[in-house]
This record gives C-alpha cells, sequence and structure tokens, in this order.
C-alpha cells in the first residue's frame, strides 16, 4: 500500500515537472498514432464509402473480412509487418524494421480495416436515405461518394477517433516492429509494459495516467460529437 | 424531354402488381394532375416517368436514365445548409459558380427562404422543407417538374403561395407533372388530369371536362368522395 502511495506521487510530480523522457515517449506516441490515423484514413474511409455504394461480387465477402479484422489482435498485425520488414522479408531492403516508420505501418495496417468497416456502417445508412434523390439529380454511385463522405463528416469523425483510440492503445505491433528502443521507438504502451516489468512503477503510472487521460478525452469528444451530430442533423 | 409516352407499362414489387397497363402521352401544356385514392400508384407512376423505376414490361419514351426533375413526397435533404441544398444539383449539372450563386438566390426568393438561407436545411419545418424541395428541383430549369403531393405539409396560407409558385413554373413552360389530394387544388392548377385506381389509368381527361363530368363511373364516385381504397 505505502509502495502504491510512493509510486503515484512520484508518478504525478513526473507529471508536474513535465519529465523529458516521459514528455519525449508521449511525442513520439503522438506522431505515430496520428500518422497512422492518417494513412489509415486514406486508405479506410474511401474504402469504405465504395463498399457502402457499390454492388460487387464478393461485396459480402470483404465486408465480412473486415469486420473479422477489426478483431485482428495487434501483436498479430505486428507479426504479419514484422515479416514483411525483416531484412528478408519482401521489403527488407529499406531497413524500416526497429524505426518509427515501422510503428507507423503496423499501426496503420491494424486500423484501416476499423476504419473502413465501422464507415461503412454509417455511410451506408446514409447512402439508403440520399440514394433516390442523388439518382434524381443525376449522380450514381461514384459521384456520390465524396458527397457521403462530406455529409458524413460528423460520424466519420467519431469513426476516426474509434482508430485513434485503438491505435494509441495498443501494444503488441509497435512491440514487435519497434523493438521498444529507448529514446527512438520507445512509445508510451511499451514503456509502461518494460518499466512495470523493471519495478520502476512511477514512470509506469506517469504513462499511464496520460494515456488514460488521452483515451478519455478522445471519447469524451467522440461523445460530444455524436450528440452535436443528433442534436443538429447537421 | 416532351412528349414523355408510357406504353402498356407494368410494375410490380416483391411479386405483387402494382400498375398494369399504363398507357399516358405527357405534352407541353399547362399542368397534369394524377390524382386518385391512397395506394393507386401514384407515387410509383411519377417514379416510373421520372426514370428512376424500370417498368417490368411496356416502355417509357425518350429512353433516359433521368427525365427532369422531382420532388418526392418525403422530401430528402442534404445534411447541408438550405444554400447547400440549393447548389448541390446545380454544381452536380456543370453549372459555373456564378449561375450557381443566381439561381440560388432566385429560387430562395421564390419560394420566401431568403432569410434561411444559411440555416441547416434539416432543421427547417416541415413545410419549409418542402418548400426549400420544390426550389431545389426547380432552380434546375428542368423541362418536366414531377411533383409528389407538394404541399401536404403546408399551410392554406402557404398552399396558395406554392401554388402560384408552381402555376408560375408552368407559366415558364415547364411542364407540371403532380398529384395531389386537395380536389380544390387540383381544379385550380390542372389543365388535364390523370385519374388512378389500383394500379391502372381509369381515364385521361381535359380538367375541365373531367370536374365536370368524369367519363367513369370511378371517377365519379371518388369526386363525391365515395370511392375507397
Ligand atoms: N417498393 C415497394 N414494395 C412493395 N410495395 C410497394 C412498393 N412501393 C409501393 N408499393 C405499394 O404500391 C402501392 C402504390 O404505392 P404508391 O406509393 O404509388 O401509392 P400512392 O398512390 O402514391 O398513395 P398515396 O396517395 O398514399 O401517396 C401501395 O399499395 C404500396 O404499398
Ligand atoms: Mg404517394
Amino acid at each position: 500500500m505505502g509502495d502504491l502511495g510512493s509510486a503515484v506521487l512520484a508518478a504525478i510530480a513526473l507529471i508536474r515537472d513535465g519529465d523529458p523522457a516521459m514528455l519525449g515517449i508521449l511525442g513520439l506516441s503522438l506522431r505515430v498514432s496520428l500518422t497512422a490515423l492518417g494513412i489509415a484514413a486514406l486508405v479506410g474511409l474511401p474504402l469504405g464509402a465504395l463498399l457502402a455504394v457499390a454492388r460487387f461480387p464478393g461485396r459480402h465477402a470483404l465486408v465480412i473480412g473486415l469486420n473479422a479484422l477489426m478483431g485482428l489482435p495487434p501483436v498479430v498485425a505486428g507479426l504479419l509487418i514484422y515479416l514483411l520488414l525483416s531484412r528478408s522479408g519482401p521489403l527488407g531492403r529499406f531497413g524500416l524494421l526497429f524505426t518509427p516508420t515501422a510503428m507507423v505501418i503496423a499501426q496503420a495496417a491494424l486500423i484501416a480495416p476499423i476504419l473502413a468497416a465501422l464507415s461503412r456502417g454509417v455511410l451506408e445508412a446514409l447512402w439508403e436515405e440520399y440514394a433516390d434523390q442523388l439518382r434524381s439529380f443525376g449522380a450514381g454511385p461514384w459521384r456520390a461518394v465524396p458527397t457521403l463522405l462530406w455529409d458524413g463528416r460528423f460520424a466519420l469523425l467519431t469513426v476516426l477517433l474509434a482508430g485513434f483510440g485503438r491505435a494509441a492503445a495498443e501494444v503488441g505491433a509497435v512491440m514487435v516492429v519497434g523493438g521498444n528502443i529507448e529514446g527512438f521507438t520507445r512509445t508510451m504502451t511499451t514503456a509502461i509494459a518494460l518499466e512495470t516489468s523493471k519495478g520502476d512503477l512511477p514512470l509506469a503510472l506517469a504513462l499511464g495516467l496520460v494515456l488514460m487521460a488521452i483515451v478519455l478525452g478522445v471519447n469524451m469528444l467522440a461523445q460530444a460529437l455524436r450528440e452535436a451530430a443528433g442534436r443538429g442533423g447537421a | 424531354m416532351l412528349p414523355i409516352r408510357a406504353e402498356a407499362v407494368d410494375y410490380a414489387a416483391g411479386g405483387v402488381p402494382i400498375l398494369r397497363g399504363v398507357t399516358l402521352t405527357l405534352e407541353a401544356g399547362p399542368p397534369c394532375l394524377i390524382i386518385g385514392p391512397n395506394g393507386a400508384g401514384k407515387s410509383v407512376l411519377l417514379r416510373l416517368l421520372h426514370g428512376l423505376l424500370r417498368p417490368a414490361a411496356g416502355r417509357i419514351t425518350p429512353a433516359a436514365a433521368i427525365r427532369g426533375a422531382m420532388v418526392f413526397q418525403r422530401p430528402v435533404l442534404l445534411r447541408r445548409s438550405v444554400l447547400g441544398n440549393l447548389r448541390y444539383p446545380l454544381a452536380l449539372a456543370g453549372l459555373g459558380r456564378e449561375e450557381q450563386a443566381r439561381r440560388a438566390a432566385a429560387a430562395l426568393d421564390r419560394v420566401g427562404l431568403a432569410a434561411l438561407a444559411h440555416r441547416p436545411a434539416r432543421r427547417l419545418s416541415g413545410g419549409e422543407q418542402q418548400r426549400l424541395a420544390l426550389a431545389r428541383a426547380a432552380a434546375l430549369a428542368p423541362d418536366v417538374l414531377f411533383l409528389d403531393e407538394p404541399c401536404a405539409s403546408l399551410d392554406p396560407a402557404a398552399t396558395r403561395a406554392v401554388e402560384a409558385i408552381i402555376a408560375g413554373i408552368a407559366a415558364e413552360g415547364c411542364k407540371i407533372v403532380m398529384t395531389t389530394h386537395d380536389l380544390g387544388q387540383a381544379r385550380r392548377l390542372a389543365g388535364e388530369v390523370v385519374f388512378l385506381n389500383r394500379g391502372r389509368v381509369v381515364e385521361q381527361s381535359p380538367a375541365a371536362a373531367f370536374f365536370a363530368g368524369p367519363a367513369s363511373a370511378e371517377a365519379a364516385a371518388f369526386l363525391r368522395g365515395e370511392l375507397l381504397w
């Protein structure tokens, strides 16, 4: 009990003083997860929109596949990217393994299917409502994609926040492809895992508190957006 | 686009026949009012003529993906401002920004919504939404405008105002094809009447003749308020 109490106090002190090691880890984590989110959004949102409007053979299987990929364990995603990037892998000559870039790739691969599957659900409902009206204006499914992405923007923001939350909180993928190298590829989640096993509870706790604050903040923002969108039907 | 001809058109949904052997011609001229009881098939007929539905049998000419513009019985407004709703189809039709702005402003003025231009469209009242949907379709300056009960949620004054707008659009040379349950409105607007009952065109007559004494017993019963679905 005394241990826990002093660890919490030490953690709070680290946060209060803006401990440079902690801030470095925090900065890298945010950079990696936000970049991964950006890349995953560029792929996932248009894919979700396409799946919402297009009817082609294999679409159903693709939707089921994406929904299944939503539950992909991060450590397995990490393993697959590891095999791609390792020296003998197809992308080995770029020497990306154990760099922040590798972590970005792994997280993007992890959350792109999530963004695609969630945005498909959101946009399919919107398309059902809009389809006749847009066809009446002379817009087919292809032209509808940018319209749906724009008119569904509030709902899609909550989808993005869900993706970011998943990326920021996962540990398996970044651990496997990043290697948890101090000052280079050590993120909040891998640092927490390491410091806990080493027994440096204050730093682990401090990072844990910051991570919880971020995840909580993201969820509150998502909730507020949902309510704003629901109120306005904007 | 005119004349639009439907020849022996059948339509069914889920194995249930909805329209049977519909033959009619829409020529340039005063408004054509499609009347008939609930469930007669009026909305389905408008969607077929507009091009949103394909006939199961028979044909509609000219063969085009979409004929004219349409206002649905339940208007679908985009999640945008009132002005954004007006500009969307104009942009889609390839009009330049200035022309879009000019037409949108004129259309808003026409339906009395100029003061609401920057409001989110879906927060308008039911009647305001219906007027916006009418303005949006009319701004396209189509040669045929299909209107499915365009006054259904309007108060009496707004109904008269919208009737005047519709008459104005018709006077500019646009063929109006519309449904209504308001027989007074049909008398005021119609140049010709198509009477639809149970998925069949029972008669297509000049309005004056129709209201003076319809050719069919069914239409006569309908006008007396005695024909039920
Ligand atoms: N997609 C559909 N699937 C099954 N039945 C349909 C479909 N669309 C229309 N119907 C049926 O076809 C009939 C005609 O419908 P329609 O909407 O054209 O009637 P209406 O004449 O416009 O009636 P109202 O005056 O109530 O608007 C109705 O019985 C309706 O239930
Ligand atoms: Mg109807």
